[in-house]
């Protein structure tokens, strides 16, 4: 790395840190948003953009962490952290299952997509009318002041959350690294490439991708773990909606699929486009503005970037890009 | 008796199912593109139809042509504008721009309609015919016979016509059509502007017993998902089969078990379907 990228990182380290000091409240929530918005797309991305399966049915694996954690604490008391392990194991078994059944019996393609999709409705209406975490009116967890500062039991200000989920986002961006630049990585990209040909070489395909699956689905859950815990409150409906599992795609593809900053990039972009687009919702009072601004961003970019804007910024910085992209 | 007046039910709604399903299938079977937004399409043409409802008082099967133009020439456009150009680029890119071009579908039609259900009012919305003691809603005997009708005329129009042979030599092998001269792309947007008013058409006739609403669209798209899968993506008497099969289950689990249930018991057929039979009950194999 050249010593002015090292310096600018290092400023961007710095204000990252700082933010929470010297920032609004309003500003730190939308950078929550956009923490969530781009860890999930880095979970996402291990399976879409280094392996190319394509689930539109994350929202499964998010609400599974979700529900878990928070019905582990709101029963018996048990400690976030330990309910997020118990989510993540959950969500990585469901996960895997999913894909077994999928390798096994050879659904690909558009096929695999739709078999997502299929897991993550049945969910929820299964979650609909299962009683121990309250069916479709609801799960709450017990609201403490904001300025609580509760670790073990993730009870406290946005600011909390923010650091939480900034160290999440620096993890999965340093596991990512890791995994595109080793072994695994590469089966990955042989697989996604041509399947056939990575089998002929001695790739086992099956495992290959079943990992793939269960460490998308165990990290996609850790944030739905957290997200319970900043909300406060799980409704079938809304976790497992169809609606969740595109919008978490959405980063990941407009920033690039299979690069590194891409998810990132694009939860910066689309969040940011979600805020402005509902600070002007409410001026002009028209329901559905938000959503069409952000439909008509995303058919742009994917008609005309399909590669997405990381690695075309990349590009234009001069910068070559860490990631693999499809 | 009253479960057969159940199963008489379902199977008249799973022919508007089938007819739905049948707009999905034929773009598939075609184009090789999965249209995303097919329910969402739906509910812009049930919203025509509501207000020419509820302006002037025209009832939703004298609406149903009007529709079924109307997202003819939609869909027409679509794929001239921005699907042809796409064909070529890998499937998840071609599933992204129709889920774009669905989500600009409902918020635009929330943006124009609002968010409140809507229904069509018609003067025999309260008849039913009786047979013994079979007792049958008379809406849904006329949107059942209508969606019989489209799907008859469909198979005409394949059958019969220049432009529909055409089409089915297209999907049969899309080189050997350019070579003999056929024009794929004007073909491919005939066929997706067919697709879009079937379900148009489905559309108007589900308005005569079913209330509208922008939310609902990706309900339908997913409804239309299963049925096509479960017939064979790509396969016309499949799809009617599966709309029907649909339609019926739906039926029966709704009023055996829970109403609320009876999408679980669609999606757990569905899971079944892909594993065991990706190419669906009476489709090709891929």
């Amino acid at each position: 790395m050249r010593r002015g990228s090292r310096l600018a990182l290092g400023a961007l380290v710095a204000v990252l840190l700082a933010l929470p000091l010297l920032a609004s409240n309003y500003i730190i929530s939308v950078m929550v948003l956009v923490l969530f918005a781009a860890y999930l797309g880095q979970a996402w991305n291990i399976m879409m953009g280094y392996v190319g399966l394509l689930s539109i049915g994350h929202a499964l694996y998010a609400g599974l962490g979700g529900y878990t954690a928070a019905a582990l604490f709101v029963h018996w008391g048990l400690t976030p952290w330990i309910g997020m392990l118990a989510g993540m194991a959950v969500a990585s078994l469901a996960g895997g299952a999913i894909g077994a059944l999928g390798f096994r019996f050879g659904v690909t393609g558009v096929y695999f997509a739709l078999l997502t999709i299929a897991f993550a409705e049945f969910t929820r209406i299964l979650f609909d009318h299962f009683g121990w975490v309250g069916a479709s009116s609801g799960l709450f967890l017990p609201v403490k002041s904001a300025t609580v500062l509760d670790l073990v039991n993730l009870r406290g200000p946005p600011a909390m959350f923010y650091y939480l989920m900034l160290a999440l986002v620096v993890a999965a961006l340093v596991l990512s690294r890791a995994l595109i630049r080793g072994r695994i990585g590469y089966y990955w990209q042989a697989i996604r490439e041509d399947q056939d040909a990575a089998e002929a070489l001695g790739i086992d395909a099956f495992r290959c991708k079943l990992a793939a699956v269960a460490l998308s689905a165990a990290m996609t859950a850790a944030a739905g773990a957290i997200q319970a815990f900043y909300y406060n409150n799980l409704y079938p409906g809304s976790v497992f909606a169809i609606g969740n599992s595109v919008e978490l795609m959405s980063a990941p593809i407009v920033g690039g699929l299979g690069t590194l900053g891409g998810p990132i990039l694009g939860a910066l972009l689309l969040t940011v486009l979600g805020e402005v687009m509902t600070a002007l919702a409410s001026v002009v009072h028209l329901d559905g503005i938000k959503q069409w601004c952000y439909g008509a961003v995303l058919l742009a970019i994917v008609v005309l970037r399909p590669g997405g804007l990381w690695p075309w910024l990349m590009e234009r910085l001069g910068i070559a890009e860490g990631g693999s992209r499809p | 008796m009253l479960s057969l007046n159940i199963l008489v039910q379902g199977l008249l709604t799973g022919a508007i199912y089938g007819l739905m399903a049948l707009g999905l299938s034929v773009i598939f079977g075609v184009i090789r593109v999965v249209n995303f937004a097919h329910g969402e399409m739906m509910v812009a043409g049930m919203y025509v139809a509501i207000v020419l409802n509820s302006r002037w008082g025209v009832d939703p099967l004298l609406a149903l042509p009007v529709v079924a133009v109307l997202l003819f020439v939609t869909g027409y456009l679509l794929q001239r504008g921005l699907i042809n150009r796409l064909i070529d680029r890998p499937h998840y890119n071609q599933f992204l721009v129709l889920l774009a071009v669905s989500i600009l579908f409902t918020s635009s039609t929330l943006m124009i309609f609002g968010p409140d259900a809507r229904n069509a009012q018609v003067p025999y919305a309260f008849d039913s015919y009786e047979l013994g003691s079979l007792v049958v809603d008379k809406v849904r005997v006329l949107a059942a016979a209508g969606a019989l009708v489209g799907v008859a005329a469909l198979w005409a129009f394949f059958a019969l016509t220049r432009t529909g042979k055409s089409i089915r030599a297209c999907a049969d092998n899309q080189l050997g059509a350019q070579v003999i001269g056929l024009d794929v792309k004007r073909l491919y947007a005939v066929t997706f502007g067919l697709g879009c008013a079937c379900v148009g058409a489905a559309g108007c006739l589900l308005l005569l017993f079913v209330d509208v609403q922008p939310y609902l669209a990706s309900d339908y798209t997913l409804l239309a998902f299963i049925i096509v899968i479960l017939g064979g993506l790509g396969s016309m008497p499949g799809a009617l089969i599966g709309g029907i099969l649909v339609g019926v289950s739906e039926a029966l689990a709704g009023f055996f078990i829970d109403p609320s249930l009876k999408s679980m018991f669609s999606f757990g057929l569905l899971i079944l379907v892909l594993l065991a039979r990706p190419e669906g009950l009476l489709g090709r194999a891929a």
